[in-house]
Order: C-alpha cells, then sequence, then structure tokens
C-alpha cells in the first residue's frame, strides 16, 4: 500500500494553504485529494469580487484568490490528484480513494487533514409545504449552472434565506437578466455580511424581508409563484400576512453544513452546535494525527480566514510527522462558550504546545451592540474589549496568549463569553 | 385508422401495471402500456411507505388477505430473480396500553387465518431488546418476521425492464383521454396515438375510476377517492435509528404513523391519511408535517426529525369497499379493472400481476411462449454501497468511469447513470434517473449533483441543456429566455 506523511483531503483554499502551509513546516511528502477536475474547491464559481482583502490587500475574484494558492502549491510541487473521491478514512489514517484512471485504492498516512467543505441546508430540512416542482434550487446550485454551466436556472426569481450565497445570487441573476422579487429572511436579522447587503441587494434596489419566510410553493411540474408571510416569535407564518409572487425559480441560501460523513467514518468527535469535528489548539481532532480546517471544521464567512486556519492544521500535520508530538504528552483546557457565543474553535487549548498568540474563533448568537467580548482564564478576566456591533453571519476572534495561561497554572477552564459592561 | 394493434393494453405503468405486463410476457401476445407520465412509477407506487406488509392486517377471506400473503412470498423470490432490493427485516405492531393489548391477540388470530408464517406476540423486555428507542409506553407487540422493505422504484423499474426484454411495448407521456368499443376490440386514444386492441387492462391508480367509468354500464361506476399520504424522510446517519418497521396498534386515540428503515438506508416516517379531492395534490402541508411529527413519538422515542432531508406526500387509490377490484367489468367484455389498489398493494402487486394476467390469458385463450423464449431473470443496477471495496475495483478496471463519483451523498458513479439512460425502457428526465440510481436523493438533495448528471444527460442523449426537465413535459430544469428560441 501507498504511505505518505500527510494526506489533504480537498483541494479547495483550505486544502491548499494547509498543504503549502506542511511544505514551509518542512513536511514535502504531502499529496492533495481533490474530488473535481481542477484544484480550488467552491472559490471556482464565486467570480464576484471581494476575495482577499485581508490575506493580500486586495479586492480578488474567487477563481483569482484560488489562482494564487494554485500557482504556490506548483510552485512547492505538492501532488495534487484531481477527480480523486475519498470514500473511507479509517481510524488509523488508511485512506480509500477512487479515481477513473487510477480506479479504487488506499493511501496510509501519518497524518490527514480533513478540508472536504460544507454544503448547502436543502429544502427538506426547511419543511416548506407544498408540490416538489423543478426550479427550486440551492444558491450554490444556481450559481454553478449561472457560472460555471452558461445556463440560466430561473428568470423571475425568489430568494429565501440571506446567507452570503443568496445575497451574492441575488445581484447575478440580477446582472444576467433575471428579475429578482425579494430576499426573504426568516430571523430579524440576515445571516450574511453587511457589505453583501448593501452591495448585493440595496444597489440593486431588491428587497429584504426579515421575519419572512416562503408559506407555500406552488406549481405542480415548475414553480409558478411562491407565497411569503411575516413570522412570529416561533418562526411560524403569521396568516392573512402572505403576500404571492408569480415566478418560475425559489432559490433557497437557508445554511451551510460542514461535509463530516467522512470524519465520523474515522470516528472524528463533532459538535452539536458546529456540526464540524471538535479539535484543540492544533486544529487536531480527538482521533490522533487527524485535523481539520476550513469549511469542514466550521463554516466561515470569508475565505481569508480559511486560508489562515487550515496554515495551522498544515502545520500542525507537519508537526506531528516529524516531531511525533503525542497528544497524551500534555494535560488539556476546555475554553467553553457562554453568555451569546455560540461556540468556539478550538475547544481545547493545550498550555505547554500552545503558540504564544492563539487565535480563537466564534460566533454569536443573535445581533448585539455596544457589547463586551470577555475572556476569562479560571476567574481572571483577561480580555475585555467591546465591540460596537455582532451578527451572526460575520466570524468573531479573540486572541488568548500563552502567558496568561501559563501564568495561571491551576485553571482548568477559559471561558470566552459576552457581556453588557 | 388506429395507427397501432396489441393483444393487451395495460393502462398505468405504476406497479401494478409492470407486474401485470412482466407476467402477461410470459405468453404469446403484443403488450403495450401506456402511461401519462414520462416514466414508470410516477403516481401511487412511488410515494408510499415502500413496506412489504406480513398480511395479518386484511380481512381474512378478501382479496387483499389473499394477495397479501401471496405478494410477501413473491416479493422476496422476485427480488432474487430480478435484482432488486427487498429486505425481510421484520416488523412489530406495538401496542401502548394494556387496555388495548386485545387487538394484538385480535390481529394475531387475522393473521394465521390469512396464512402468515411465524407470527409471535412478544413482551416489553423482548421489545426493547430489538428496538432500543421505543416508547417508554411500548408493553408489547406482535413480531413478524417476513414483514420487509422494498425499493419500490427498483422494483417497478425491475418489472418494466424484464417485460420490455419479453417483448412488451411502453408508450410514455401518453394519457387516455378514450377508450371506445370497435367491433369485437378496445380502441384507446392514449396521447396521440389510436391503438386498437383486444383487451384492456385498466391498473391507472388514482384515475382508475374514469378509466373504468369510460366504459361501464351506468349503474356500474367506480369512485376511487385519493388518500393523501405524507411522510418525513430522514438521512442515513438517522437510518438505523429503528431497525425493523415499527407501526402502532390504534387506539381510542386514533392511528399512529409508522417509522421503519428504508432499503436506501434512509429512516422513513409516516404516513397520515386524509381524503382529499384533487388526484393532483401530491402536495405537503403544515398539518399534515406536523401531523407525522407529533405522532411519531407515539412509538418511537425522540425520533431525530432534525435529520430531515425531504417530505413527500403520496395518494393512496381509496375506495369504500376497502379491498382491490381485480376481474372483468361486466357489460365490458375483455376490459379488466385493477382497481382500488391501496395498501397493502406495493407488497401484493407481484399476485396480483401473476392474477390478472391468468385472468387475461384465460380469456383470450394466450398460449405460453415456448420453453425459452420467455427470459425470467432481469440484471440488477450496481449499487456501490452494497458491494466491497474489492469489488468496486474490480469494477473500476473494466469501467473506468465507476471511479469517477457524480453524486457523492448516495455514492453513484458516472457509469451507474449512464447505464440507466440507455436501458429499455430509457430514464430520460432527472426523476427518472433519480429513481433508477439513487442520485439527489442524499443529504445534499442533487445540490452538488444535478448539474453534472444534466451534462450527462447532454452527452448521452444529446439533449439541450434547455430541453432537460426534471420529470416530464412542462418541468425543465432551465428557463430559457422568453424573447429568444434556444441559446
Amino acid at each position: 500500500m501507498e504511505t505518505r506523511d500527510i494526506v489533504i483531503i480537498g483541494g479547495g483554499p483550505a486544502g491548499l494553504a494547509a498543504a503549502i502551509a506542511a511544505y514551509d513546516a518542512g513536511c514535502s511528502d504531502v499529496v492533495v485529494l481533490e474530488r473535481d477536475t481542477l484544484l480550488g474547491g467552491i472559490l471556482n464559481q464565486c467570480i464576484h469580487n471581494g476575495f482577499g482583502l485581508h490575506t493580500f490587500k486586495e479586492e480578488l475574484t474567487g477563481p483569482e484568490y484560488a489562482a494564487r494558492y494554485v500557482a504556490c502549491a506548483e510552485e512547492l510541487g505538492v501532488e495534487c490528484r484531481l477527480g480523486s473521491m475519498v470514500v473511507d478514512v479509517s481510524s488509523d489514517r488508511c485512506v480509500t480513494v477512487v479515481n477513473p484512471e487510477r480506479g479504487l485504492y488506499s493511501i496510509q498516512a501519518k497524518a490527514v487533514v480533513l478540508a472536504m467543505g460544507c454544503r448547502e441546508r436543502p429544502r427538506g430540512a426547511l419543511n416548506i409545504p407544498g408540490f416538489r416542482p423543478a426550479g427550486i434550487f440551492s444558491a450554490g446550485t444556481a450559481q454553478r449552472l449561472v457560472n460555471i454551466e452558461g445556463q440560466m436556472p430561473g428568470r423571475k426569481v425568489v430568494i429565501l434565506g440571506s446567507g452570503d450565497i443568496g445575497l451574492i445570487m441575488a445581484r447575478r441573476m440580477t446582472l444576467e437578466g433575471a428579475q429578482v422579487a425579494c430576499v426573504a429572511e426568516i430571523m430579524p436579522y440576515s445571516g450574511g455580511l453587511k457589505r453583501n447587503i448593501v452591495q448585493c441587494l440595496d444597489d440593486f434596489g431588491i428587497p429584504l424581508l426579515l421575519s419572512h419566510t416562503v408559506s407555500r410553493i406552488e406549481g405542480k411540474k415548475r414553480v409558478e409563484a411562491v407565497w411569503v408571510s411575516e413570522v412570529d416569535d416561533q418562526l411560524r407564518p403569521i396568516p392573512g400576512t402572505e403576500v404571492r409572487y408569480p415566478c418560475d425559480t425559489l432559490l433557497l441560501s437557508v445554511g451551510l453544513l460542514p461535509e463530516n460523513e467522512l470524519s465520523r467514518e474515522a470516528g472524528v468527535e463533532l459538535s452539536p452546535i458546529t456540526r464540524g469535528p471538535v479539535v484543540d489548539d492544533s486544529l487536531q481532532t480527538n482521533v490522533e494525527g487527524i485535523f481539520a480546517c476550513g469549511n469542514v471544521l466550521h463554516v466561515h464567512d470569508l475565505v481569508d480566514y480559511v486560508s489562515q486556519e487550515a496554515a495551522v492544521a498544515g502545520e500542525s500535520a507537519a508537526r506531528f510527522v516529524l516531531d511525533q508530538v503525542q497528544e497524551s504528552d500534555s494535560t488539556q483546557i476546555c475554553l467553553c462558550a457562554e453568555g451569546g457565543v455560540r461556540y468556539t474553535v478550538p475547544t481545547r487549548v493545550c498550555p505547554s504546545r500552545m503558540p504564544d498568540k492563539l487565535t480563537i474563533r466564534f460566533r454569536v448568537a443573535n445581533v448585539y451592540r455596544d457589547t463586551f467580548v470577555s475572556m476569562y482564564v479560571g476567574e481572571d478576566r483577561v480580555l475585555h474589549r467591546r465591540k460596537r456591533v455582532m451578527a451572526p453571519g460575520e466570524m468573531e476572534e479573540v486572541v488568548l496568549k500563552k502567558s496568561d495561561v501559563l501564568a495561571r497554572p491551576d485553571t482548568s477552564s477559559i471561558t470566552i463569553t459576552l457581556e453588557g459592561e | 385508422m388506429p395507427n397501432k394493434q396489441y393483444d393487451v393494453v395495460i393502462v398505468g405503468a405504476g406497479v401494478s401495471g409492470c407486474a401485470i405486463a412482466r407476467e402477461l410476457a410470459r405468453y404469446d401476445a403484443r403488450v403495450c402500456v401506456v402511461e401519462r407520465a414520462d416514466d414508470v412509477c410516477c403516481g401511487t407506487s412511488k410515494a408510499n411507505s415502500a413496506i412489504i406488509h406480513a398480511g395479518f392486517d386484511a380481512q381474512p377471506g378478501s382479496l387483499m388477505a389473499r394477495l397479501n400473503v401471496e405478494g410477501n412470498r413473491l416479493m422476496y423470490e422476485w427480488a432474487s430473480e430480478l435484482e432488486f432490493a427487498a429486505f425481510p427485516v421484520g416488523s412489530l405492531v406495538v401496542c401502548v396500553s394494556e387496555e388495548t393489548r386485545s387487538g394484538l391477540d385480535e390481529l394475531m388470530a387475522r393473521g394465521l387465518a390469512n396464512g402468515v408464517p411465524d407470527l409471535r406476540i412478544i413482551e416489553r423486555d423482548e421489545l426493547v431488546g430489538l428496538e432500543p428507542h421505543i416508547a417508554d409506553e411500548a408493553v408489547a407487540a406482535l413480531w413478524a418476521p417476513t414483514g420487509g422493505i422494498v425499493d419500490p422504484f427498483g422494483l417497478t423499474v425491475a418489472l418494466a425492464e424484464n417485460a420490455a426484454a419479453n417483448g412488451v411495448e411502453f408508450l410514455f407521456n401518453a394519457s387516455v383521454s378514450a377508450i371506445n368499443r370497435n367491433g369485437d376490440a378496445w380502441q384507446v386514444i392514449a396521447g396521440d396515438s389510436t391503438i386498437e386492441t383486444r383487451a384492456v387492462i385498466n391498473a391507472a391508480g388514482v384515475y382508475a375510476d374514469e378509466i373504468h367509468n369510460m366504459v361501464a354500464a351506468s349503474n356500474d361506476q367506480l369512485r376511487i377517492i385519493p388518500r393523501k399520504g405524507e411522510y418525513y424522510l430522514l438521512d442515513t446517519t438517522a437510518g438505523q435509528y429503528v431497525r425493523h418497521t415499527v407501526f402502532m396498534l390504534p387506539t381510542a386515540m386514533g392511528k399512529g404513523v409508522l417509522v421503519s428503515p428504508t432499503v436506501h438506508g434512509n429512516l422513513i416516517v409516516g404516513p397520515t391519511a386524509t381524503d382529499v379531492d384533487d388526484k393532483e395534490s401530491t402536495d405537503t402541508t403544515f398539518e399534515g408535517l406536523a401531523e407525522v411529527a407529533q405522532k411519531s413519538s407515539l412509538t418511537v422515542k425522540n425520533v431525530p426529525l432534525r435529520e430531515v432531508i425531504t417530505s413527500f406526500a403520496g395518494l393512496r387509490a381509496h375506495q369504500d369497499a376497502h379491498d382491490f377490484v381485480i376481474g372483468e367489468v361486466s357489460e365490458a367484455l375483455c376490459f379488466f379493472d385493477c382497481a382500488a389498489i391501496e395498501s397493502p398493494g406495493l407488497t401484493s402487486a407481484p399476485a396480483i400481476g401473476v392474477m390478472m394476467a391468468g385472468l387475461v390469458r384465460d380469456r383470450l385463450g394466450l398460449p405460453e411462449k415456448l420453453e425459452g423464449e420467455f427470459v425470467p431473470t432481469r440484471k440488477g443496477y450496481v449499487n456501490l454501497m452494497a458491494i466491497t471495496f474489492d469489488e468496486w475495483a474490480e469494477l473500476c478496471k473494466k469501467n473506468p468511469a465507476y471511479g469517477n463519483i457524480v453524486c457523492r451523498c448516495c455514492r453513484v458513479s458516472e457509469a451507474q447513470i449512464v447505464e440507466v439512460m440507455h436501458r429499455v425502457p430509457a430514464a430520460t428526465s432527472l426523476d427518472a434517473i433519480k429513481r433508477r440510481t439513487g442520485v439527489t436523493m442524499g443529504r445534499c438533495q442533487g445540490g452538488f449533483c444535478s448539474p453534472k448528471i444534466m451534462a450527462l444527460m447532454e452527452r448521452e442523449l444529446g439533449v439541450d441543456p434547455y430541453d432537460i426537465t426534471k420529470c416530464g413535459p412542462g418541468s425543465h430544469v432551465l428557463v430559457r429566455e422568453s424573447n429568444r428560441e434556444g441559446r
């Protein structure tokens, strides 16, 4: 059986950044397995700009952003196998992959980096009653049809959900000549980035209906109309508020779910909140030698953060291979999310091994204004920072200093919470 | 002038129509199945519980009871002959209160009278051993090891393919608008075709009354009531939440819903039962789905409904007498009804096929085909989920397209998708491909794979992408600019 130091599953932004970081950390026996026929993952269909502001201080399109990492990986000589779908990962890091040319084969890896990305929540998960006609697409599917296949999924469109892809597609469909009647969002706030609401909806006069949902779909063969209703506190449609929008297409942008089917097979523990693996500060999962990064770990808002995070995973995997760092060598402290903080990544910290400054990413549960983000190491507040506004659609981060942890050797937990003052 | 002539025309390519077609293919006869949809298995046959009933429900002596038990036995035989998925996982009717326990004895007695083998009443301890998530209220259950689950699409397609391989023709997108007596024959207007035939078999599902009433005397009219059943389908992550089909013994509080694994590895929960007027109303409702969610907990604790990937509704062809209507219509020579095929219609389908083919054979005097002319077997589809990695590796060596995974959720390769587009009857719409291969049925519900499948359809079928449909005319996936023809 083929043996490799590091096998990276996924050749999107996370997988590529992880591979590059592993090389930089001194491990060159790396192979990236990508199911698609080209590298770059979902960025290839994100032809709008706005990528890379943090990483490159430039506004790039998705394919341009991906191309920088692809070029870097090529320069380093990272082996990337395309059209290669991983069908199984065992807990002892045997990766089984299938490809038209090579057939079905296995690779024994010393370390595995999970970078499979995420998928969109489908309609079924929403329980919108009605028929199941043609013309209902997740926003990402519509994006692929328009941007990659050059095909138009519809001409008169209603969008449910104000996730970023939905907002981007509202603009995209408009630019392609379709009419977008409205974007309905069941929550009282948008799940997308503020800048996307401004640039994709406001600039094109597309109304964003907060606290609204689709209550009925008309049309047995193809969508003919959708009914949009206001919802009450329990998110139930309020009878009498429904408005009928004649249209041929309903796009759904109602959330992203990390694709962890392989992780589960490998025995990786998943968080019920992020639906991604539970990881420590090195982004290692509970299964020794299996690391995770990018949207398979938790759904990100900006690709720049995916790249940063993936670099940590790649470097950690390299260190694991080169130094044979054993998790059992050191004690770990739990990171707790409280008071409006939905989750943190990571959820465990190893004080002896952690970097001097550890970036902890999290999302909040609601819209908060003039609220403080606080971090406690044990009972001691080590960080207290005012944020003008925080929303569930935007990822937040804080930095934990190693010195703050080492100064308190008896600490059993670190807490991140929101405080009024 | 009729443009086609047959000995037998079967109206409806659901599971009954296809089973009859397959059994008639044993005889020397020209047989045609006419279907209003673009594919087989598009009505009641595709949207039901996908259960193989053991046969203890129906009243002893009824046609339903006989065909259920016979169909159950034949189903497992045919599953190996025709290579579709049918598994005898066993079923449990769960009693949730001591007061209704006598109901189990009644069911058991009925089952014995109907000839259901190996029935047994089990107590709570044994029940919990079989189903750890069973409701706390459960006191006992009727255990029927011959109960099972079946792939309704796989079954219907297998029957249709085997019928076609043995000479039966299929005419799709052909709604029957009139049936007239023409001398000794019947004239059937189906879509654009006028067909002359010696005999007609009415297997039109919820529309069987309309077909029947085209020829029957005024005092022999049939009325089929569409009875809607709504379901939840859960992801494969929840597929083993129960291991057997779990029914509830009805109480004064009403009838429960079933919770069962499916052959595709999902969990199915449902159905409701609401009589409706509209035979096209396969839409789900807020109330119906809420009812399913609420009733699921009566027999099984904490069904993980957050794993729901889709919901759907089907219409049963209910008739007041609540028995199958199978036989020649009086005063309409050589016109046969196969009507009111409601639950356990799917289970009974093989027995219905045998029975109806026998009636028609006797009436028309059809001779059996010569030895070797009828091929009873059919090659099934490859299921990459059901084979070993070594077997898969072998397939890849023979055909590299088995190494190109198109549907990642249900693990379906290019080779499998291409194959179903070239079988007879061919799959030419997205749903037709879905029913045969399982593509788009998984957790992403086609989000990733449908553009790739469409590209394969364009390549293999030579169709313009804008002409690709989800399920036949009117259900185009893409929308052309209204002021331009084509691209």
